[in-house]
């Protein structure tokens, strides 16, 4: 167990290493971050002294071991708009990320296992057929453009949901949410459901065939066979059965929802990171590029360790010591 | 639903009734918000709208680009050099500081070691106090533009920006970095912060000391987020959860003025958008007849009526009406058979191949505009290379000039038609700094000289004609490829009167916003 944990941090701090190299290096193509800072009128002999004196001018080696020695201190820099360390922009601006992921992945858990176990207990029915296609058309449509036809219908037309922010929140231990308040409520009703329109087929698709699976299993044509009642095999057997691949699933899809929080923010101006990244990229705040990228690297770093770790833990099948099988 | 919402239609309809003297509170959704609270840190239209509000200029202009008493109340040019200002009397900061005399030197002399605002006060030497309230400002040479310069004077509360804070100066100006002043602000201006929480929303509240109490403004509170996304924006405004925006997209325009108890309000602007052609880096574009035919061949007017959808104006110069410069002689001139009868002429009949580039996500539309002129130049036979991307990676390009043909947007900092020239058709010169955007590499002594004289020149009429030639030399020689002025736009509900208090500069004064 010690050796696999010492070498899980090995690999993890090879990662990371690699990660810092890489959002580093893209630094000096996203554009001149002058540009945003001075006027159009500003002369080219006074950006190079600015640049002189934020270091844009050294070369990469002096540059990136100033940000290495920084970086180990915790300093990821400071954000050129903001003015502030952009490490702590980042974790504040997490908050509203996270509730956004928490909402959406809610909203999958409750519509995805009971249209899914449905379309698997009854194959014909005419339900099914409409779920599947739904399905199918919900994953092909982008989620801007669910976002915008949802905001259309929802905010303008009927006006009974808020087109863009999180309203009002409340703070509770240091964390602003908006989930206490029914105006933050409200606000999180339309961003929620985008975000979760991009998973939601895939996993009513994933349960429905987990479950269909389940169902023509030895176990439950025995269950069947001994006169079971057919409500007890299905949601305590069979179910069961089908959550566990479906949380597997789940817990590395949240990783790729934050990720895809940059669209829906954007289009509800939703103040997360996707958001703060996105506007970063537009603003050539660099700083604030390469510590997003390195806080999200170091997130999915993390983990995958926690994961790799309880895996070991859960299924003992698992060889953690990587001696002899 | 429909029947709650009536009965609450009514509700507040007639609580509008009982109370329609009380003060109004408003939110405004811009595409983004103020990057500081100082307002010499940049010299952007995000700070001079914060300016507007947080503080007073000195004059500023009207809807029409006269001149409005604000902070001075009197000035006259006492000789060539000099113009005498009086300061209001009784006007108090929001710190509770009176305004004098000194604080003009000192804002003055801040402006000095402005990175970005120096360059607009160069031409002058010092501001000399008489009296508490009246005031010297000196030029080095004969200045023509001191009432234009005046505008971007906004005094500062010299008592509370003086001092140290933790041993730092509170009046440094740094850029990429915390200061005092990027967080702490007392001006005159009519609104105070309250809150502010950058990218997400900024909260202003009326100042109780103001001491215009000639404004007809009565909003109290007035909360200004950004919303970046085009459609969002005017969804927030169509939903009712905004009450003013700004910009409205073109796309969007039909649909904001045809809703109900929404208005929408477009002013000519005064940005040209235009093409150089760089005269270096392509042999054919040395020659005038080949730069004249390319303007004849771009039909700006079609550009304006389906890329822009109306939203802009067509062009046929560097400034628009209303500036120095203008001549309203000097029409776009569409005319496809000169164009190629001048192709021929140049020994081009069989065309050429170019190289053009355009940013994506810096002007109205741009992609879409430089595809269009694209297209109309192969119809005289020159074939465009064309490479558009978004502006964080354009402008490195454009500061080396990387193509033939490059766009451009320009707004004249000091509202006059000079200002153009000095950046984007005279000659260029590193030490100078004039022709400092100049990638058509265009030089003509004659246009360099009218220009420097201009500027030197304190008679209007006689300045007029000295621009009025530059203008006209421009056009014969074909200079650049005028496209249009993009108009301004925006949106409000019927009852916020924004009409009266907008203004080309898109600096609205939000002191004297009425709301019903």
């Amino acid at each position: 167990m010690f050796t696999f944990l010492v070498q899980r941090l090995f690999q993890a701090f090879i990662v990371m290493f690699v990660i810092s190299l890489v959002a580093f290096a893209i630094q000096d193509n996203l554009g001149d971050p002058l540009r945003e800072m001075v006027g159009q009128s500003v002369s080219e002999a006074e950006r190079q002294t600015l640049r002189d004196e934020l270091g844009l001018n050294d070369p990469y080696i002096t540059k990136y071991a100033r940000f290495v020695t920084n970086a180990v201190q915790g300093d990821l820099g400071t954000s050129y708009t903001f003015k502030r360390p952009a490490v702590g922009l980042i974790l504040d601006k997490l908050q509203a990320t996270l509730e956004l992921v928490f909402g959406a992945a809610i909203i999958i858990i409750v519509v995805s296992i009971p249209l899914g176990v449905y379309s698997a207990i009854h194959p014909k029915s005419v339900w099914t057929k409409i779920i599947m296609a739904f399905s199918s058309i919900g994953i092909s449509i982008p989620v801007f453009l669910t976002a915008i036809i949802l905001m259309y219908i929802f905010a303008i037309e009927l006006q009974w949901l808020p087109s863009y922010g999180r309203g009002e929140t409340v703070s509770v231990l240091g964390w602003e949410t908006g989930f206490l308040t029914s105006d933050g409520l409200l606000h999180l009703v339309l961003p929620c459901i985008s975000l979760a329109s991009i998973m939601l087929p895939l996993f009513i698709r994933l349960v429905r065939s987990e479950m269909l699976e389940a169902l023509s299993s030895e176990y439950v044509k025995f269950a069947t066979a001994k006169g079971l009642a057919m409500n007890k095999i299905y949601y305590q057997h069979a179910l069961k059965n089908t959550m566990l691949p479906v949380l597997t699933v789940g817990g590395v899809q949240i990783g790729t929802m934050v990720a895809y929080t940059i669209l829906t923010e954007t289009v509800f101006q939703w103040p997360g990171t996707g958001y703060l990244f996105l506007d970063a990229i537009n603003r050539v705040d660099t700083p604030l590029i390469t510590a997003y990228v390195i806080v999200v690297g170091l997130i999915f770093v993390i983990t995958n360790t926690i994961v790799d770790l309880l895996y070991g833990v859960v299924n003992p099948t698992v060889n953690i010591t990587g001696k002899g099988a | 639903m429909k029947f709650f919402k009536t009965k609450l239609a009514v509700a507040l309809l007639a609580s509008g009734l009982t109370f329609s003297a009380a003060a109004a509170d408003i939110t405004v959704a811009y595409d983004s918000d103020p990057v500081t609270l100082d307002p010499h840190e940049q010299l952007s239209a995000g700070v001079l709208q914060m300016s507007h509000m947080l503080f007073d200029p000195l004059i500023r202009f009207t809807q029409k680009l006269e001149f409005e008493p604000r902070l001075a109340t009197k000035w006259e040019r006492i000789d060539e050099k000099t113009f005498r200002f009086t300061l209001r009397k009784g006007v108090t900061f929001h710190s509770g500081n009176k305004l004098t005399a000194d604080d003009v030197v000192w804002t003055f002399n801040r402006l000095k070691t402005s990175q970005d605002f120096k360059g607009i006060f160069a031409p002058f030497e010092k501001v000399k106090k008489i009296d508490d309230y009246t005031f010297d400002l000196v030029s080095f040479d004969a200045f023509p533009l001191v009432l234009h310069t005046a505008t971007y004077l906004f005094p500062m509360d010299s008592k509370f920006y003086s001092g140290k804070i933790d041993g730092v100066d509170k009046s440094i100006i740094i850029k990429h970095g915390n200061s005092f002043s990027s967080t702490n602000v007392s001006g005159t201006g009519p609104y105070i912060v309250t809150s502010r929480e950058q990218g997400v929303k900024v909260e202003f509240k009326r100042f109780d000391k103001y001491w215009d109490t000639n404004s007809p403004g009565n909003v109290d509170n007035i909360t200004l987020v950004p919303i970046k996304e085009n459609a969002t924006r005017v969804a927030a405004l169509l939903s009712g959860d905004v009450d003013m925006i700004y910009p409205v997209a073109p796309n969007d325009q039909k649909r904001v003025e045809r809703t109900k108890n929404i208005d929408l309000v477009t002013l000519g602007g005064t940005r040209i958008i235009e093409l150089q052609m760089n005269q270096n880096s392509n042999e054919a574009l040395k020659d005038v007849r080949v730069r004249q035919a390319i303007v004849y061949a771009i039909n700006n007017d079609a550009i304006v009526k389906k890329i822009m959808k109306g939203f802009a104006t067509t062009a046929g110069q560097q400034g628009p009406e209303g500036y120095a410069g203008y001549d309203a002689s000097l029409t776009p001139r569409f005319d496809l058979k000169k164009a190629k009868q001048l192709m021929k002429e140049a020994g081009y009949e069989k065309g050429f191949k170019l190289s053009m580039m355009a940013p994506n996500n810096r002007y109205v539309n741009d992609a879409q505009i430089a595809q269009a002129t694209a297209s109309m130049l192969s119809k005289i036979g020159i074939t465009v290379d064309l490479k558009t991307m978004p502006k964080a990676q354009y402008w490195p390009e454009f500061d080396k000039c990387s193509a033939d043909m490059m766009m451009i947007g320009w707004h004249a900092d000091t509202e006059d038609s000079a200002n153009f020239s000095e950046f984007l058709t005279m000659t260029r010169n590193a030490e100078t700094g004039k022709g400092a955007y100049n990638c058509g590499h265009y030089s003509n002594a004659k246009v360099d000289e009218l220009v420097e004289k201009s500027n030197v020149e304190t008679d209007p009429a006689k300045r007029s004609a000295m621009l009025q030639e530059v203008e006209k030399i421009l056009y014969n020689e074909a200079a650049f490829v005028p496209l249009h002025w993009q108009n301004l736009a925006w949106g409000a509900k019927s009852n916020v009167n924004i009409t009266p208090i907008v203004n080309s500069m898109n600096f609205p004064y939000f002191g004297d916003l009425v709301v019903k």
